[in-house]
């Protein structure tokens, strides 16, 4: 794998460190005038997702992370594993609730997804922004409220929870914002 | 800007001088790196380095009489850049005769002033120590790694164990950036004088404490500005400090720089006492401008020149 420098350091970047993957979110070059130079870097752990800030001398270097972000489609849970599979390759891989995380809420078979892979492993699991959901149970609606007001919890054909709006009826499909949680729209079938 | 710091000079009759950007020689000091350039005229090929600063041609003029100068110009620093770093820049130097540190912190003051309307706050100066101890609970001068150790893993600043290990000058550097130079001169100007001996290469030794330097540095809204000295005029420790930052660049394997015999000449036919102060014109824009960005304020920076 490649190595790099604290020159190199870009948002967006992966790298290896205390051998957990991570990725370069900011990078700062503080030196004083007549001083060693040094950079100050926001990374996050890949496999945490925490968010720490490291100092470097400048120059010093890291190795890179083999981690690519790959476009699957999410197939079916089997209790204890989810599955994913490339569209074009058919090749399949599956991530265990840790790795899923919260994504789990958002999964429907079928689905296009994010899975984040290193070492052509799985490490995370990112749903698409927007999904279409079965609401399998909600409070009865009162005709004639429009989307104003302060709505109702609906559960989702996933097991999440999101507040809808009164009209919005059992057995309906909407639209959710997975990175909010939050309602969009009804979908007409 | 530029305009008013040539008319506060001229009334105080400072005299503007312009020196070779381009030199035989280079600076010594291990943490600046120097450009390189070819100079060609067949038969003869040669090694000419941008200066990183203007202070050895200035000096070089002092010690042949020049009296008090200054100069707007150009430096360049190798692999410099970031939000307040650009390897090209513009320095705003000059020099002092008969001026001591408090003389020149006094005419800094009275720049700042003029060129910020009297619109900052009241200008502080801090001994280096002083400042130190209050951001740190540390005695700057006197290293102990177990006290600065347990400061950093209290600060959450375990990097700097590894990074600095029994290396004085590195830990005050490293704790100076982060922990001390963020909070100087919220909207003041704020001058830090007394500087450890160990950070500093071309300040003298004060007189009375050879543990300080006589340097002085120059902080708005933790922003370095500026760096002065109550220069060093004698021929033969200068000498002795090019050599020594020599071999430390050796050690360290860093590009051979060219010691400046011509300084070392100079000074040995006589620098007249002086105080010298260099300012980032950019950074001081920046100020000015209230820019978040050295690019900000440039026409092009390096990655669009």
């Amino acid at each position: 794998m490649a190595v790099y420098s604290t020159n190199e350091f870009r948002s967006g970047l992966k790298i290896m460190l205390d051998n957990d993957p991570c990725a370069i979110i900011e990078n700062e070059f503080v030196k004083p005038g007549k001083g060693q130079a040094f950079n100050r870097v926001k990374i996050r752990n890949l496999k945490t997702a925490r968010v720490i800030e490291r100092t470097f001398k400048s120059g010093d270097t890291l190795e890179g992370a083999d981690v690519v972000d790959m476009e699957m489609q999410y197939l079916y849970n089997d209790g204890e594993y989810r599955h994913f599979m490339m569209q074009d390759t058919f090749e399949q891989y599956q991530a265990d609730a840790k790795i899923v995380g919260d994504a789990a809420l958002w999964l429907k078979d079928q689905d296009m997804c994010t899975v984040t892979l290193w070492n052509d492993a799985p490490l995370a699991v990112t749903p698409a922004n927007f999904v279409e959901l079965d609401i399998v149970e909600t409070d009865p609606g009162v005709r004639g409220d429009t989307s104003g007001g302060g709505g109702k919890p609906a559960k989702l054909s996933t097991g999440a929870v999101v507040r809808v709006p009164l009209f919005v009826q059992q057995g309906e499909i909407i639209k959710v914002d997975t990175r909010t949680a939050e309602y969009i729209s009804r979908v007409k079938e | 800007m530029l305009s008013r710091i040539r008319a506060f000079f001229a009334t105080r009759r400072v005299l503007e001088v312009e020196t070779p950007l381009l030199s035989h020689a280079s600076g010594t000091d291990p943490q600046l790196a120097f450009f390189t350039s070819n100079y060609n005229t067949p038969p003869i090929t040669q090694t000419l380095f941008l200066q990183t600063s203007p202070e050895f041609a200035m000096k070089r003029l002092l010690a042949s009489g020049s009296g008090s100068i200054y100069q707007i110009c150009k430096a360049f620093r190798n692999g410099e850049v970031g939000r307040f770093h650009n390897p090209e820049f513009t320095i705003l130097e000059w020099y002092r005769v008969g001026f001591d540190l408090t003389h020149l912190m006094d005419e800094v003051e009275a720049l700042f002033n003029d060129l910020f309307d009297n619109q900052l706050g009241t200008p502080q100066r801090i001994a280096y120590s002083t400042v130190f101890a209050h951001h740190t609970g540390l005695d700057a001068l006197t290293f102990s790694h177990q006290a600065y150790c347990d400061f950093a893993k209290r600060e959450n600043l375990h990097d700097a164990i590894t990074l600095c290990g029994e290396n004085h000058a590195l830990w005050l550097d490293f704790l100076f950036s982060f922990c001390v130079q963020p909070h100087l001169g919220k909207n003041a100007l704020c001058m830090i004088y007394d500087y450890p001996a160990c950070q500093s290469s071309l300040a003298r030794l004060n007189v009375n404490n050879p543990l300080l330097t006589e340097r002085v540095e120059v902080f708005i809204n933790g922003v370095e500005l500026g760096n002065g000295f109550y220069e060093l005029t004698h021929a033969a420790e200068q000498n002795a400090r090019f050599d020594a930052e020599i071999s430390m660049r050796k050690n360290e394997h860093l590009p051979l720089a060219i010691k400046d015999t011509r300084l070392i000449s100079a000074l040995e036919a006589g620098l007249p006492d002086c105080a010298g102060i260099a300012i980032g014109l950019d950074r001081l824009l920046m100020m000015l401008e209230k820019s978040a960005a050295i690019s900000d304020v440039l026409s092009f920076d390096v990655t669009r020149a």
